[in-house]
């Protein structure tokens, strides 16, 4: 026999770890890869695959030459930013702008704050942002969907509906049928609506994330813009457009849902998916951008820390506030 | 179906040991009797070296309130009084008694027999009980008349009676509910008698159904009126005092305060069989149930150990320890303690020996904190676990006290359930021990 | 030309209403700060280590200009030197002060104290102390886990990994007291740096009784006493099991280093001894053996 093992107590441990919450989160986004990749195709398979190597590449380099550390690599979190990263990104985006994307992401959102658990922003959407903001052409014209495309570059262009919602066109609206299959112009990985609810239903019975998030950002879209619309009907859209389209599903189930960035508390997590459900609306409704999700996230990332000091949990046996 | 409200984890249950039916140990040479086995000041020792004493005879005087009396577990000769190393990982001032024959007291009634009726006052009930040297026998072993004595303007409502058992792996208190159950109804009665409560509530958590039948069966042939037993949602740490309250009567005990703010009792099930052997037969505690358990054990079961047994001689009542056995840990998985040698006795807070395999004990690397925020929805206090951790590391005490933690009940959820594989309550526990000495050593200067 | 002058004319005006707000500001909420403070807190180390006992070196400059006389008062990072300096800016006289080193008073090393288990929990004196009593059969010994390396902010104290037990580089070790705090079993003792660096001292606080003692560490003070009898200064005391040698008693005629049977009794900086007649050969392999920690280091050094 060896020498005994001590140490304090508990003795046992769930088996739990950093990398089966990772490979859930990925597992859970392969029903809307795969509608991405009928609906866009050979696009959809290079932008990514070149966003998911990327990161993890970045990701090895910058652990290994710059922060002199063990490789993080196998952690599954380069790999599920790249994949998120690509999922926000449409599928005739040239390769260099998705491995600048990468970059950015790895290396600001995530590698400079000191690797995993330290970014107060998600890595992702950091790298989405970035290439909204430095190439709006490239980043808001989107292919239309065709079963099987086999076109990249060349794939015929077309607007999404949160467009047509800008534009106030709203005859040209998909059908619900379409926005909840995902037949629709749009990212990669946000047009299905039903692919990601799925991925929303593995999450939560496997016990990755809590309803808190996903749940009151959706709430608050749909009261919100179900106010908008009950006062003129004209004017906004119904809350269920708003809620089928764009990235809402995506960003309220995989991206707000983040670990490190997302308060820590069941109250704070609702205080934040309501400030992100509120923020977006009105970038969406009264902003200049169709798309408010990934500002609406970002911004409530860096309220964040701020949450956390103020919103405390639940305390045991402690008094209700007269 | 009731539990309590906030946090808690389910741990694999591994209860290898349950319905092995409880075997008697056989007396040792030499039994170690540790004259502070329990939480309170060390008990005064009234025989020397050299005396020879009886089975159930008074060896050590409580002293004062919060202490406890002990009792000789054995009959022999006192060999020395010197320190000798326990289960928690440090020698203490104990008793060494080397074993010649069984010979009891005669003031201990020895016959199976139930005995029933119980003419004593509430008054004479504590006392003996207090004379028993009986505490809690959960794991916590405090001093069991100290809880029968409410301080003055509290009454009690409710005795609550912890049958939960949430701790994975051991089984000895659902073994004595099945072999014990009228014994402990009638030292259900007398408590309640002590407390002057109509209403006792007996807590056990649905994995024990066999149990839960059987208590609610005999309560109603052998009428005991008020007495109640509750099925709870399995889950851990229901045992915990204040998780407990909270299951059964919907009641949070606020902080700092003890149970009775709430008007509520709560007497582990061993110790009310204790206390039933103490009030009826004049049996002070001189020995307890084990669960000797593990993965890898030959013969896990339940043994009934007279206390201060070395430990190794109850394991080999078990089939020895086994080969690949990396950890042992005494009491359970969750809260036990870890220990270097099995030369330790049984003490009044041995629920079990656990042997774990070097791979299911050895810890893994622990990595960044992914503030996944795990820790602190199964933190059955309603803490941060993480922010308290983070928090102790770097000796920030005052922030340590804003966020509360002389709350902290050290259950381990947080550990446990940690997917970076985080400490998180060794620091916490540090941080404190610091916190409540700072605030003890405020509190005496006002 | 006009928008050039508008904006000069505007920022100036702001800046001169800034300054005269400030102005009056300042005059308002002025705390007069004895201009000695500054003076002290120059002269003073800087490393703001706490050793003193006041919050930093600004703290501690504060009461030296208060008090009445600084016998009481002690900088043991600048020792005597500085303290000279201050008591002449105060025009007060400073206390001779000795200079201080702190040693550490167990020898368990890997070799001399077998591993009995192996901690898995977090690497931390003080929560492996409440925990249990430690790797080796020895409760009282260093544990190993550098709590005290972490407190020295001078680099002056390392865990060496060979022997597991920390050492102490003399040159840098400034007296603060830091490790003496940080270290749960109170191991680290600030004692009397000793002409020429020289110190003889029990490293040793195990207060079990002798055979006990002995079993868990081989270089354990069994208590024996043989010490304080050939002590000829009276500067030995045994308790519990334990010897102590008071420094400001001890003359350094290393007689007892010579009678200790287990080796707990260590000498620092001294010359090799001339003549290692009459002690059995083993005891004298043991001696050379604890080389004292920081001894060891001084020799490297030289090297």
């Amino acid at each position: 026999m060896n020498k005994l093992l001590i140490s304090p107590a508990p003795h046992i441990h769930s088996g739990d770890s950093v990398s089966k919450n990772m490979y859930g989160v990925i597992i859970a986004l392969i029903p809307a890869y795969l509608t991405a990749l009928y609906f866009f195709g050979l696009g959809a398979l290079i932008v990514s695959v070149t966003a998911v190597v990327s990161c993890v590449l970045f990701e090895y380099l910058i652990q290994r030459y710059l922060l002199k550390g063990e490789s993080t690599i196998y952690d599954g979190s380069a790999v599920l930013t790249g994949l998120l990263l690509s999922f926000n990104l449409p599928s005739n985006l040239p390769i260099w702008i998705v491995v600048v994307g990468a970059l950015v992401a790895i290396g600001v959102g995530k590698m400079s704050f000191g690797g995993l658990g330290n970014n107060p922003f998600n890595p992702a959407l950091v790298g989405r942002v970035f290439l909204l903001i430095s190439f709006p052409v490239q980043m808001t014209t989107w292919p239309r969907p065709m079963p099987l495309n086999m076109h990249y570059l060349d794939a015929e262009t077309g607007a999404t509906p949160l467009a047509f919602l800008k534009g106030g066109a709203f005859e040209d609206l998909p059908a619900h049928m379409d926005l909840l299959l995902g037949n629709i112009g749009g990212s990669l990985g946000e047009v299905s609506a039903i692919a990601l609810l799925i991925g929303l239903v593995y999450l939560l019975v496997r016990k990755i994330i809590t309803w808190h998030i996903p749940v009151s950002i959706l709430v608050t879209v749909l009261v919100f813009t179900g106010i908008l619309h009950a006062v003129n009907p004209d004017m906004y859209a119904s809350p269920l457009v708003h809620l089928l389209t764009g990235g809402l599903l995506l960003g309220a189930i995989f991206m707000a849902t983040d670990y490190v960035t997302s308060p820590m508390s069941h109250v704070g997590m609702i205080v934040y998916g309501i400030g992100i459900g509120v923020i977006t609306v009105v970038i969406r409704v009264f902003g200049a951008y169709p798309e408010g999700m990934s500002f609406a996230i970002l911004i409530m990332n860096a309220f964040t820390p701020l949450i956390n000091t103020y919103i405390k949990p639940k305390r045991f046996g402690e008094k209700k506030k007269q | 179906m009731k539990t309590f409200k906030i946090g808690g984890v389910h741990p694999a249950e591994n209860k290898f040991s349950a319905g092995k039916r409880i075997v008697d140990t056989p007396l040792p040479k030499q039994v170690i009797i540790p004259l502070a086995a329990y939480i309170g000041k060390p008990s005064v020792p009234v025989v020397a070296k050299g005396d020879v004493v009886k089975v159930g005879q008074l060896v050590g005087q409580a002293d004062g309130f919060v202490s406890s009396n002990v009792h000789s577990s054995v009959s022999g000769k006192v060999v020395k009084i010197e320190p000798a190393l326990d289960a928690s990982g440090y020698k203490r001032m104990s008793m060494f008694i080397d074993v010649e024959g069984d010979e009891w007291l005669e003031t201990i009634d020895r016959s199976t027999e139930l005995i029933r009726e119980c003419k004593l006052t509430r008054e004479e009930i504590v006392k003996k009980i207090a004379d028993a040297g009986i505490v809690g026998l959960g794991g916590a072993t405090f001093p069991a008349h100290v809880k029968l004595t409410p301080p003055p303007g509290k009454k009690a409502e409710v005795l609550i009676i912890n049958a939960v058992e949430c701790e994975p792996y051991l089984t000895c208190d659902h073994e004595l509910m099945m072999e014990h159950c009228e014994e402990i109804l009638v030292g259900i009665s007398i408590l309640m008698k002590a407390l002057q409560v109509s209403r006792a509530v007996i807590g056990i958590e649905n994995n024990k159904p066999d149990a839960i039948a059987l208590f609610q069966r005999q309560i109603q042939v052998l009428s005991f009126d008020g007495i109640e037993v509750q099925p709870l949602k399995v889950k851990y740490p229901q045992g915990g005092e204040k998780q407990l309250i909270d299951a059964v009567t919907g009641r949070q005990v606020p902080s700092g305060a003890l149970p009775i703010e709430v008007g509520a009792v709560v007497q582990n099930v061993g110790t009310t069989f204790a206390i039933y052997e103490a009030v009826q037969k004049n049996k002070p505690l001189i020995d307890r149930i084990v669960t000797i358990t593990g993965k890898s054990m030959l013969n896990p079961g339940n043994y009934r150990v007279r206390l201060g047994t070395p430990l190794k001689n109850v394991v080999e009542q078990a089939g020895g320890i086994p080969e690949d056995t990396g950890k042992i840990v005494a009491g359970g998985p969750m809260m036990g303690r870890a220990v270097t040698s099995l030369d330790i006795p049984t003490a009044k807070g041995s629920a079990g020996v656990l042997f774990l395999t070097e791979k299911e004990a050895r810890r893994l690397e622990p990595k960044n904190c992914i503030r996944c925020a795990k820790c602190v929805s199964v933190c059955p206090m309603g803490l941060e676990p993480f922010l308290l951790a983070r928090q102790s590391d770097r000796h920030m005490w005052d922030e340590l006290e804003t966020n509360r933690v002389y709350d902290c009940i050290e259950c381990g959820s947080c550990s446990y359930t940690c997917p970076a594989n985080r400490p998180l309550l060794d620091n916490i526990r540090y941080g404190k021990v610091t916190v409540m000495g700072i605030m003890r050593q405020r509190n005496v200067k006002k | 030309m006009n928008i050039i002058v508008i904006s000069l004319v505007t920022l100036g005006v702001i800046g001169a209403l800034a300054a005269i707000i400030l102005f009056f500001v300042a005059k308002k909420f002025y705390v007069y700060e004895d201009p000695r403070i500054d003076e002290v807190e120059a002269v003073l180390p800087g490393a703001n280590c706490g050793g003193c006992g006041y919050p930093g070196c600004h703290g501690f400059a504060d009461a030296c200009v208060k008090a009445d006389d600084l016998g009481k008062m002690l900088c043991p990072v600048g020792g005597a030197p500085t303290m000279e300096k201050v008591g002449a800016i105060l025009g007060k006289t400073a206390a001779a002060a000795e200079p201080l080193v702190a040693v550490v008073r167990c020898n368990g090393t890997c070799e001399h104290r077998p591993r009995t288990n192996e901690y898995n929990g977090v690497k931390s004196c003080a929560i492996a102390h409440n925990l249990y009593g430690g790797e080796t059969g020895c409760s009282f010994g260093c544990l190993g886990m550098g709590d005290c390396e972490v407190a020295c902010k001078f680099d002056a104290l390392h865990i060496n990994p060979e022997t597991g037990m920390p050492e102490i580089d003399e040159d840098k070790c400034t007296s603060c007291g830091a490790c003496v705090k940080a270290c749960p079993r109170l191991l680290i003792e600030l004692r009397k740096k000793g002409p020429k660096s020289r110190r003889v001292y029990v490293a040793c606080r195990n207060k079990e009784k002798g055979a006990v003692a002995k079993k868990a560490c081989e270089t354990a003070c069994i208590g024996c006493s043989k010490c304080a009898k050939v002590c000829a200064f009276d500067a030995i005391t045994v308790a519990d099991n334990l010897a102590y040698i008071d420094s400001q008693k001890c003359r350094l005629c290393r007689k007892c280093v010579s009678e200790c049977p287990t080796g707990a009794i260590v000498e620092v900086n001294f010359p090799p001894r001339k003549e290692p007649q009459a002690q059995p050969s083993a005891e004298n392999e043991v001696k050379t053996d604890v080389k004292p920690v920081s001894a060891a280091n001084a020799e490297n050094e030289i090297k």
